[in-house]
């Protein structure tokens, strides 16, 4: 512990010093710098065996805040992802167990149901105006309400038709998980910097009034964005469920996968305030975080000062945003 | 013919009537100077005429037709396009992107980037608006470079109707008369009409063919450019306060 405070802390001042322009560069070098540490404190960091542990923790969380990346870009928040997390499995489970719908039209309704979940998280926020953050406060404990309702609080298995194959493709084969994360990262990457709905996301995060007044139409792009955010987190509700092996309640850990999110962004260089935001910087982000709570698993720190780390990391990520941006500024011509 | 027609159109937000029924109208490659003090429904009437707002009565003309103006875009397609006075650029997009935003090009899925870049450079150039480059962010440029930015945009579009809402401000001698300059070559190319906000009485009676007053949102005058004079302009505004407020 003596000696991981002071790497992560000089690996920032390097960050801040030198790379200005590229935020992602900075998350990147942190995450090889934690790399070369854990291997030369426990020569199995680097196993496969390991990897495929980061991977597998990484990977769902990861996606889920693509979803905040685009959602905090385009200037609004969403808590409740965490509870589409937790109930998407049992969506799935109700369809096929309940109702004998096959496992991959049920899959597509869950989905589906999760889209529906972000429009009304969307509609609520930008028709009826309320601030997104407590549009989705509100969401989150209806939608832990109808997972205990529903589910009696009782985890259950996979559902068999899921098995095996589904089960595996969608995240119980060792990459499976980290092959759909990167797969995600890269296509909203794409969305994000090449396409129309990422510049208008852009926009109106960066200036909401010059967007409208420009045309395009705000509400469109934002329910656009709470429907992708809760597609995604009920996708890597289902991969987690499926790797766990198991449909269980405290997937996800309420908060948990939300807060995780949104710090993986925050440390990858997204602004609260919208208008800026990088998707491949919240993959980084979360690689950095699962390398920090799987080092310190193995050299043998106990997780409780893991959060420790976390905290100050999303502090020293908020700071240094400030800074860089107020750098930015200043080289204005 | 008039290329707009504007007949008793009247707008209220709440319980405020910034609108009480302007009648106006703009003929072919003339430009319209539009006074009147802050608060007068000069913004309003501009963003009425562009589609940002829908009147709550009165009807609009556009080359003798009657049209119901849905949305920015809507307007657009008809000729209509505006510089507010915020200039709605996006400080985080580049240049390129802000000249054409909401109507960039695209090679499907994709934004056609470098197309973007060589028309924006090639349309600044000719507009005479020195930048560092169209690829620098917006946030980077001063205020009269951001302004002759949302200028050119508008102008790019091929507007009509060209809706200018004060785009002297913030601009300094040499910015401003770029802007000028610029009303001027459009006013020679004879297809374009132009509406006018400024607070510079005699900005506006270089460029303008003719003024028009808005008060308490009414027009309440209508004369040539050559009729008038910056002093009787100027005493026309501030006339209202040496007389007892009107309830």
């Amino acid at each position: 512990m003596a000696d991981a405070g002071p790497l992560p802390a000089r690996a920032f001042r390097f960050a801040t010093s030198t790379l200005v322009r590229r935020r992602e560069a900075s998350v990147l070098v942190i995450a090889l710098l934690l790399l070369a540490y854990f291997q030369s404190a426990t020569s199995v960091f680097l196993s496969h065996d390991n990897l495929r542990n980061i991977a597998q923790a990484t990977a769902p969380t990861a996606i889920v805040a693509v979803g905040i990346v685009l959602l905090l870009v385009s200037g609004e928040i969403d808590v409740s992802v965490g509870m589409v997390f937790a109930l998407s499995p049992y969506l799935m489970h109700y369809a096929i167990d309940f109702y004998q719908v096959p496992a991959v039209p049920a899959i597509l309704l869950t989905l589906l149901i999760a889209s529906g979940i972000g429009a009304v998280n969307g509609i609520i926020t930008v028709r009826l105006r309320v601030p997104s953050f407590v549009t989705t406060l509100g969401m989150f404990y209806v939608l832990q309400g109808v997972l205990l309702t529903t589910s009696h609080a009782f985890p259950v298995p996979i559902p068999e038709p899921a098995q095996p194959t589904i089960q595996s493709w969608l995240g119980a084969a060792d990459w499976a998980s980290m092959s759909w994360c990167l797969l995600i990262v890269a296509a909203f990457h794409l969305v994000l910097t090449r396409t129309r709905w990422g510049l208008h996301t852009i926009s109106v995060g960066g200036n909401p009034l010059g967007a409208t007044e420009a045309g395009i139409n705000a509400a469109r792009i934002k329910i656009g964005n709470f429907m992708i955010i809760s597609v995604l987190g009920a996708l890597a509700g289902l991969m987690e469920a499926f790797r766990i092996n198991s449909i269980d309640p405290n997937i996800g850990g309420g908060t948990r996968v939300t807060f995780t999110a949104i710090a993986a962004a925050v440390i990858g260089g997204t602004a609260l305030a919208g208008g800026s935001g990088t998707i491949i910087g919240a993959l980084l982000g979360m690689l950095v975080l699962a390398e920090l709570q799987n080092g310190f698993n193995l050299i043998g720190i106990s997780a409780n000062p893991y959060f420790l780390v976390q905290g100050a990391a999303i502090l020293i990520a908020m700071i240094a945003n400030q800074y860089l941006s107020r750098l930015r500024r200043a080289g204005r011509s | 013919m008039d290329v707009l027609r504007v007949e008793h159109v009247a707008k209220s937000f709440g319980a405020v009537t910034a609108l009480h029924g302007v009648d106006l109208r703009l003929s072919r490659g003339e430009v319209l100077g539009l006074i009147g003090d802050n608060g007068a429904g000069k913004s309003t009437l501009l963003k009425i005429l562009c589609g940002y707002h829908q009147p709550d009565s009165g009807r609009i003309l556009v080359n003798g037709e009657e049209v119901v103006l849905r949305s920015v875009d809507h307007a657009r397609s008809l000729g209509i396009d505006i510089v507010y006075q915020d200039l709605a650029l996006i400080n985080e997009l580049t240049v390129y992107h802000n000249m054409f935003l909401n109507r960039e090009k695209v090679r499907w899925p994709f934004l056609h980037n470098r197309l973007m870049r060589r028309l924006a450079t090639e349309h600044l150039a000719a507009m005479g608006v020195r930048i560092p480059d169209v690829t620098v962010e917006v946030a980077k440029l001063s205020g009269g470079q951001r302004q002759a930015i949302a200028v050119a945009r508008s102008v790019y579009s091929e507007a009509r109707i060209l809706l200018l809402d004060e785009p002297l401000a913030a601009m300094g001698a040499k910015e401003g008369a770029l802007i000028l300059g610029l009303i001027r070559d459009l006013k020679q190319r004879g297809d374009v009409s132009i509406i006018i906000i400024a607070h510079n009485y005699g900005q506006i009676l270089e460029v303008c063919d003719r003024v028009n007053l808005l008060q308490h949102g009414r027009i309440t005058y209508d004369k040539t450019a050559a009729e008038t004079s910056v002093a009787e302009l100027t005493d026309l505004v501030v006339a209202e306060y040496r007389e007892p407020p009107r309830v």
